[in-house]
């Protein structure tokens, strides 16, 4: 077991939930409200140091009645440690869950793709859309236990939506007003680009 | 007289030997010029590629069979090679470069995802890039041998070498999308995208 959860414990309390040992790994289960606090204080503490974020991902199980996790797997550069913290969310409530771009800024893309995957919002994220599916996809998100292998719409209506997109609209934000795909952009996003969004730095560092 | 026959019922409009004779020449050798000095389009997007470009390297080498110069450019090309799956991210973008090619153009489809979807029988993949645009020859394999797609290419190179410029039918004409932005009636597309062998037994939910 590694020896952060001890000190996870001892600094934070309940907000850490079970640790559990899996193939050499060590998995710590955190409350969803203090996560940002304990990522933030993993990474600047001197004697943990977790400076480096792996991965983010996220599981949903075929079980209904289990949580959805969100998986960060951290790592020590200068102790050659790792540690995996999980989240849990309830798949009845509101799916969200602090972004920690602010904490590491590599974890923009990341948080993008389990969004986009599994429709989890990260509150705080500079901009977070779909990043591997085409921003106008409207069948749900794909790595959802309740999503059809072959996708909600028929072959057809696949097709015809995928030759009637505009290859441009998934260009960054950036690159929009070269593009001019502006009109038959999403709403939401039109409504971004206007207020001159063009994904805000994150403002650690 | 047999020949006469046949080159008649070609030519279609001229019952003179000699006319017939000269359209055949002028076939033969717009044909030959056409067939033998192919400009592909790759298409690369899966492991396909790979397979692509050791046919274009040294061994293989399909320069021999006039590909020589390969047209990344789709203004420049005469075959696209589309190696490789097709997502539908991706299926717009063949759409239009297959467009912006000039005619005549052809298509190969090179290997089992290009060709049905192969193993990627899922939410993000086109099932046949010939839901999207005209195939002429489809290889085979996961991935084709270099051997295959050399196959693959001569094959065309035989269908070329059998069209007409004096045919009736309008052979080479751009087939746009029609009003709905399909290629196919939507009953072909799901028809031709059902799942076959073993997907069939795929679990799939609602």
């Amino acid at each position: 077991m590694n020896a952060s959860v001890d000190a996870l414990r001892a600094t934070f309390g309940t907000a850490i939930g079970r640790a559990v040992e899996s193939c050499g790994d060590t998995i710590v289960y955190v409350a969803r409200e203090r996560l940002l606090e304990v990522l933030r204080w993993l990474r600047d503490s001197p004697e943990q140091g977790y400076d480096y974020l792996v991965d983010v991902t996220a599981v949903e199980y075929r079980d209904r009645e289990r949580p959805l996790e969100v998986v960060y797997n951290l790592r020590a550069l200068g102790r050659r440690s790792e540690l995996r913290v999980k989240v849990e969310l309830d798949p009845r409530g509101e799916l969200a869950v602090d972004s920690v771009v602010p904490l590491w800024r590599g974890a923009d893309w990341l948080e993008r793709e389990v969004f986009d995957m599994f429709g989890i919002t990260f509150q705080g994220h500079p901009d977070l859309r779909r990043i591997l599916m085409w921003e106008t996809y409207a069948e749900g998100y794909p790595l959802r236990k309740d999503f059809p292998l072959r996708g909600r719409f028929s072959r057809a209506e696949q097709v015809r939506q995928a030759l009637n997109a505009n290859p441009e609209v998934h260009y960054s934000m950036e690159e929009l007003s070269i593009a001019e795909a502006y009109h038959e952009l999403p709403p939401d996003m039109r409504e971004r680009i206007r207020r001159g969004e063009p994904g805000t730095p994150p403002d650690s560092e | 007289m047999k020949r006469v026959m046949e080159t008649k019922e070609v030519a279609g409009q001229s019952p003179n030997y000699l006319l017939a004779k000269f359209q055949g020449l002028v076939d033969w050798a717009v044909n030959a010029s056409r067939a033998n000095s192919l400009w592909p389009m790759p298409f690369g997007t899966a492991c396909c590629a790979i397979e692509f470009m050791a046919t274009a390297a040294s061994r293989y080498d399909f320069a021999r069979f006039g590909m020589e110069r390969q047209a990344f450019s789709p203004r420049q090309a005469d075959v696209l090679i589309c190696a490789g799956r097709l997502p539908f991210k991706l299926a717009p973008v063949i759409r239009r470069i297959y467009d912006q090619m000039p005619q005549p153009k052809w298509v190969i489809s090179m290997g089992a995802c290009a060709s049905t979807g192969g193993i990627f029988d899922n939410y993000a993949m086109v099932q046949g890039i010939d839901t999207v645009v005209p195939v002429d020859v489809y290889v085979p394999g996961c991935p084709p041998r270099p051997e295959g797609l050399l196959y693959g290419v001569l094959l065309l190179h035989k269908k070329i070498r059998g069209e007409s410029l004096f045919d009736a039918v309008p052979r080479r004409e751009e087939q746009p999308l029609d009003a709905r932005g399909l290629r196919l009636s939507p009953e072909t597309i799901d028809e031709i995208s059902e799942p076959f062998g073993n997907s069939v037994h795929q679990f799939r939910s609602t």
